[in-house]
């Protein structure tokens, strides 16, 4: 509390803790990652793949996605962003690349980092690779993956069906 | 007016510690809402949607709810940040519109996610009362010394508001907390925020619902005894707890007067009550009987409160007895806020 110019001030910060809970049909997709393991879930209905498996639940059917399925690892860039915009509590120096990544056999796409490449030189369609950190510090996140590079492979055209009804 | 009823509904049995998602919790009462209704997803003209996102500690969270419906081929739907029963409300203003025939409103709470007590003291003021961290069940306690003072409700009624309530929760497989209790076995308990008891207070639980709504024949062809809306009204008291008065609850008795409660005999009346004087207080407010009706039939909320689906489970409930010739005219009601700021009465009627 501080008094000046003859205001009270009190300063009152929120607290709340919670208990957060993936859920059993996301959950092998994180433990998938702990262990250096690409893991979607395929649609019952609709049999199209996700990678992440959003909340274990194919938004288009309203269906339960039970269905593992390994992907990638590699993958084809479907858009990207140059980032030159310095902000506070960037990690990675700039120019970098953000891009969506459809890793093969999946039919969404998921963001993640582009590096050993010159920015100039990332395409749609490029074909790309994850590389992962060291097993020491691999968790239930993407994170696990410092970042994805180019393969050296021909340009590859995208075959997701997630655009079609 | 267009006539609209309450045609089908779902809801999932209490659970304590969930794992599942919020967005998995939803899908299968919604999926069996809509079969218990005999239509499809497609069938449905407007989806409504009650949740919390200071429940699950993430903003935005209830857009994830959208996957749990499907949200292909395009859907018209809204979010209430509140108890599914404004969604209901909701609901029941875009089918007076004419803008569709069927609605489906579903709500979803998992209220032991994180510090319940805490997190609903954030409807509090958020200038003079949230700081101070009253707690929600703290701020009951203090209008329950008001009623006590006030000579409005005796401890030995509110311990038979609980006795009655986990006896008539034996039936229902929704509830939590049931069994066969004495007014002095409860009694002899300790305090645990004076004066209430822990059987004063609710039992937080994770819970999902959902209810189909249609208009006119649309109604009539999807339910054999369709529960009509009769009435539907909701009333806000002040935010500031010192300047209303806490034994009785104006937002209520005026909600159940535009309604029509009084109009006729009503046989079921499931209200939205967290903490045993607050059900006094609605019933007299609402100027029900309980001798004539059914109060809570189904154990109401003390056995069982997912908080943001507790007020859609009284809309569940009573429409369930009026499809089941148990009522020929029910009411719902639904609180939120502390110490009943906000409150909706809804009246149903059979054929």
């Amino acid at each position: 509390m501080s008094e000046a110019d003859g205001i009270v001030r009190l300063r009152q910060p929120i607290g709340v803790e919670y208990s957060w809970s993936a859920g059993p049909n996301a959950t092998s997709h994180l433990s998938g990652l702990m262990n250096g393991k690409l893991i979607g879930k395929r649609c019952p209905s609709c049999t199209l793949v996700y990678f992440p498996p959003r909340n274990g639940v194919c938004p288009k059917c309203a269906a339960i996605l039970a269905e593992d399925v390994e992907v990638g690892p590699k993958g084809t860039i479907s858009t990207f962003c140059v980032v030159n915009v310095p902000f506070l509590g960037q990690k990675v120096k700039i120019p970098y690349v953000a891009a969506q990544i459809v890793l093969d056999g999946a039919d969404i796409s998921m963001q993640h980092l582009i590096q050993e490449c010159e920015a100039d030189e990332v395409r749609i369609g490029m074909r790309v690779e994850p590389v992962w950190k060291d097993r020491s510090e691999w968790g239930p996140t993407l994170e696990s993956i410092a970042h994805f590079r180019p393969t050296g492979e021909p340009d590859a055209a995208l075959g997701s069906k997630a655009g079609e009804s | 007016m267009r006539d609209v009823a309450i045609v089908a509904t779902a809801q999932r049995p209490s659970q304590i510690g969930t794992q599942l998602t919020s967005v998995e919790l939803i899908l299968p009462v919604v999926a069996e809402a809509v079969k218990n209704a005999g239509i499809q997803r497609q069938d449905v003209g407007f989806w409504c949607h009650g949740s919390c996102d200071y429940m699950s500690g993430q903003p935005f969270s209830f857009v994830a709810a959208v996957d749990a419906i499907g949200a292909w081929p395009p859907i018209v739907e809204s979010h209430v940040e509140g108890d599914g029963a404004l969604a209901l409300y909701e609901a029941w203003v875009k089918l007076q519109t004419g803008e569709c025939d069927i609605a489906v409103v579903f709500a979803n709470g998992k209220t032991t996610s994180g510090p319940i007590d805490r997190i609903l003291t954030l409807q509090a003021d958020p200038y003079f009362v949230t700081p101070l961290w009253p707690g929600f069940d703290a701020m009951a306690a203090l209008q329950a010394r008001a009623c006590l003072d006030a000579g409005v409700v005796t401890e030995e009624q509110m311990a038979e508001v609980a006795v009655r309530s986990r006896r008539d929760a034996k039936s229902n497989a929704v509830a939590h907390l049931k069994g066969d209790y004495t007014v002095d076995e409860l009694l002899s308990g300790p305090y645990t925020t004076a004066p209430l008891r822990a059987h004063d207070c609710s039992v937080p639980v994770d819970g999902a619902n959902a209810v189909v709504l249609a208009a006119d024949d649309v109604a009539r062809r999807l339910a054999k005894r369709p529960a009509w809306i009769r009435g539907i009204d909701h009333r806000i008291d002040t935010q500031r707890l010192g300047a209303r008065s806490l034994t009785t609850s104006d937002s209520t008795r005026i909600a159940a007067e535009k309604a029509g409660v009084g109009r006729d005999k009503v046989d079921v009346a499931e209200i939205y009550a967290p903490y045993t004087h607050q059900e006094l207080l609605l019933r007299s407010a609402m100027g029900l009987d309980a001798t004539t009706t059914a109060i809570n039939p189904s154990g109401g909320a003390l056995v069982a409160n997912p908080a943001m689906a507790a007020g859609l489970a009284r809309f569940v409930e009573a429409a369930e007895a009026v499809f089941a010739g148990r009522a020929d005219r029910a009411v719902a009601h639904s609180t939120s806020g502390p110490c009943l700021q906000q409150n909706l009465v809804c009246v149903m009627e059979g054929d």
